[in-house]
């Protein structure tokens, strides 16, 4: 294996990249934008010697477009809906972490009523993001059934979450101080009858796809992440609990009506191999979906009569300048972190987002030396990297 | 076919040997066999695209192509001549002779098959004395096709997927030939017609229950033809999640649409051959080849169409098998594809052929050993597929009713 400075580096000019490719003799792969299996919109310049790959580096800030920044020149209020934008296959995880940064920041009380519609869609939210994650994971090792099978599913919770908020992908459901809008009426029994469908059909998932044989054979043993690299590279949500850790923000540092909900946090075991191989991240994902079933029955059993659903919060949200609030929500795609310093007026002086996608991305590197490119595609899907939460 | 020609030349008056337009009237016939066949060929292939997505889309819980003509039939005319009408473009850094020949050496490699390929009693181009030796070697102009197209498109993607397939290929053709090598034993002839007058209309009388070395035979065939001709789980030369297209990333058009009619295409050849050499291909139950000959008037003609129905029916059967492999299973990596080719297919396939060759041997000395094989073997094969049937009622029964799709959503 050749020594890692042997790649050639998104900035160096044509002609030196051509000396070094003559020089290695190896081939110089531009992996997206436009390859099927990136993603969306992420570049991976990929080093290989025939069909086994050195090196892959991932082209980190491809589709940034400074949602930071707009945080900070929009009101508290109206940042809601862009925070959709970091992460539309979870946005109410972003409307989430927002909402409880700036809560934080103005000390605003939240009723339990809205926290309990809060956990509902997100909860709802998490199963979307998750079918998607292992729909595309099976696409990406070619068998392209479970795909439909998982959309399928995925559209019977935007239908649920379109009754709720009237969106289908960028919800812009969460306020500052509560929900937008009330649970409409027969919503619990709907999502009851969601409920108990779909348990059959992870039931009928795991026979497709979860233990085929063919599936175990690609993907047991593929790129196993240790836990100490785990924790080195700041892996975050079912990457990091593929490994064997079990640290999910809902337990640890429990936020919201989580410590009142009764569920376990699935961790990789090494069933079929290594532990912390794509196909634990893998199974892990298909279990936490069964978790959030059980969270989602006990909220419908537990959701206060009230219908309140918004805490006293001033029409102009002004906070004194220099506060700081920080608030840690367990995202789809895991530890999801929002950073928020008050500033003069009516917007924040400083916004940084921390999201799960982009220490995924780092690790990708250390793990595609010495794959296969069919590897490299099982790998980026079992990461579950979604390209705009990478550099929002 | 030539029988026919000189049949026919006699009955006019002539002598074939000295009459000056024989050749002619042979090419004449030529031509239009082939004109034939190889609409044949495209237009199977046209339905059976249409069929794939109609029976993808089932698999799928969708509703696949449903707009143009009944059921949708019409959807693969339309897709012929949108792909007609598209522009044909080379791209600028290929080499534009070769990527412009290459489509049609697909084309060659796989309508030379069908010359020999049976498709009743009486229905066959030539029965060719070599007939599945010839029928192994067209089939190896395919990679040329793939190899040549992946190398001039410039493209790195493509060649990728050149060269894999050149691998898979090459490699699959070993376990393939030998596999089809037992039929070829018990038979004692390459001929493909010679094949099915060996076997039986009853499955008990069929190659694949001959012994156990034919029944795995069959699968060996049938996993490699699943290789050669790049369907899931081997479809690792135009793997769209890996290799963006594979070998035809840079084809627009018709000349794209040539490797596609080749893939679908190639799912009846596959299939044929595995009815041919293994299912007793049109040999209908109760009705021996010889009695079949004797046939004369209109019984002759409904046994004929009754074999063609027969023959037609096992070959879409396992064209039916391929598709449901296809949306049911994940695709293997290229290593373990060669894994698998040389460390489990190769050997086996070998070991198969001896053992029949000492099995033929052993059931010439005690012909009963072979009749209680034959009845042991279908009475296994039946067993496991009532024994699928059940299993799949029972998932069908876990998972419950489907959602209902109507109230209220």
């Amino acid at each position: 294996m050749s020594k890692p400075l042997e790649i050639p580096t998104m900035d160096m000019t044509h002609k030196e990249v051509m000396r070094r490719i003559e020089y290695t003799g190896d081939m110089l792969l531009n992996m997206g934008p436009q390859h099927p299996s990136t993603h969306g919109v992420i570049n991976f310049l990929v080093q290989t010697d025939g069909e086994v790959m050195k090196r892959a580096i991932p082209e980190v800030g491809y589709l940034h477009r400074s949602i930071e920044k707009i945080g900070e020149r929009c009101t508290y209020n109206g940042f809601m809906p862009y925070t959709d934008r970091v992460d539309y296959i979870a946005a109410m995880f972003a409307n989430q972490g927002w909402a409880m940064a700036v809560e934080r920041l103005g000390g605003f009380q939240v009723p339990k009523y809205a926290e309990y519609c809060r956990v509902i869609a997100c909860e709802l939210n998490r199963i979307a993001s998750h079918l998607i994650s292992v729909g595309t994971m099976a696409m990406d090792v070619g068998a392209v059934t479970p795909f439909p099978y998982a959309l399928r599913e995925r559209e019977f919770i935007n239908d649920l979450l379109e009754e709720l908020c009237g969106a289908r992908l960028t919800y812009n459901y969460l306020r500052i101080g509560g929900v937008a809008f009330d649970l409409p009426t027969g919503y619990e029994d709907k999502v009851a009858h969601f409920l108990d469908h779909f348990e059959k059909i992870l039931d009928e998932f795991n026979r497709l796809i979860t233990y085929n044989e063919i599936f175990i054979k690609r993907l047991a043993n593929l790129a196993p992440i240790p836990a100490e690299m785990a924790i080195d590279y700041c892996l975050v949500g079912p990457n990091l609990r593929a490994s064997g850790l079990s640290f999910d923000v809902r337990k640890q540092l429990p936020y919201s009506v989580y410590p009142e909900l009764h569920f376990e946090v699935p961790v990789g075991k090494g069933e079929v191999g290594a532990k912390g191989d794509a196909w634990d991240r893998f199974w892990c994902r298909v279990e936490e979906m069964r978790q959030c079933c059980r969270i989602l029955r006990q909220c419908l059993a537990q959701i206060p009569k009230d219908k309140e659903i918004m805490g006293k919060v001033p029409r102009k949200i002004k906070v004194p300048e220099g506060v700081e609030a920080y608030s840690r929500i367990e995202s789809a795609r895991g530890d999801m972190q929002y950073y928020v310093v008050g500033g003069a007026g009516e917007n924040a002086h400083r916004v940084k987002i921390r999201t799960g996608s982009f220490t995924a991305m780092g690790i990708i590197d250390e793990l595609s030396r010495g794959l296969m490119i069919a590897d490299l595609v099982a790998l980026i899907a079992s990461l579950d990297v979604v390209a705009p939460e990478i550099d929002r | 076919m030539q029988d026919f020609i000189d049949n026919l030349i006699r009955s006019w008056g002539h002598d074939p040997a000295a009459w000056p337009w024989t050749q002619f009237l042979y090419l004449a016939f030529m031509g239009a066999a082939a004109f034939i066949v190889v609409n044949f060929a495209a237009i199977s292939a046209g339905i059976f695209s249409w069929a794939e997505r109609r029976v993808a889309a089932r698999m799928q819980s969708r509703v696949g192509p449903n707009r143009v003509g009944p059921f949708g039939f019409l959807q693969w005319v339309a897709d012929a001549v949108k792909l007609l009408l598209k522009e044909d473009l080379v791209p600028a850094e290929a080499d534009a002779v070769l990527f412009r020949a290459a489509p049609y050496f697909m084309m060659v490699g796989f309508a030379c098959v069908f010359v020999c390929l049976p498709f009743s009693h009486k229905l066959i181009v030539a029965d060719l004395n070599i007939g599945i030796f010839y029928i192994l070697a067209v089939t190896a102009l395919i990679v040329v096709g793939i190899i040549m197209s992946g190398w001039s498109s410039n493209s790195k993607w493509s060649l990728f997927g050149a060269i894999r397939s050149a691998a898979q290929i090459i490699s699959y053709e070993i376990p393939a030939g030998m596999a089809l090598m037992i039929p070829v034993l018990l038979a004692g002839t390459l001929s493909t017609q010679g094949i099915i007058r060996a076997q039986g209309g009853w499955p008990w009388q069929w190659f694949i229950f001959d012994n156990p070395a034919a029944f795995a035979a069959f699968f060996i065939y049938f996993i490699s033809a699943l290789a050669e001709g790049n369907r899931t789980p081997f479809d690792l030369p135009e793997a769209e999640s890996e290799l963006v297209s594979g070998y035809n990333t840079e084809y627009s058009g018709m000349r794209f649409s040539y490797f596609f009619l080749v893939e679908w295409g190639n799912m009846w050849v596959m299939s044929a051959i595995a009815t041919t050499m293994f299912l007793g291909g049109w040999q209908l139950p109760g009705l021996s080849p010889a009695r079949f000959d004797a046939l004369t008037g209109g019984v002759a003609v409904i046994a004929e169409i009754a074999s063609l129905a027969l023959f037609a029916f096992k070959t879409l059967f396992f064209v039916f098998v391929v598709m449901w492999l296809r949306w049911t299973l994940p695709r293997i990596r290229v290593d373990q594809m060669m894994n698998m080719c040389w460390k489990y297919l190769v050997p086996a396939s070998f070991a198969g052929a001896l053992f029949v060759a000492a099995w033929m041997l052993l059931v010439h000395e005690a012909p009963w050993l072979g009749q209680a094989m034959r009845f042991a073997l279908t009475a296994i094969a039946a067993v496991t597929v009532a024994a699928f049937a059940l299993r799949t009622l029972k998932n069908l029964r876990d998972t419950g009713d489907k959602f209902d799709f109507t109230s209220n959503w």
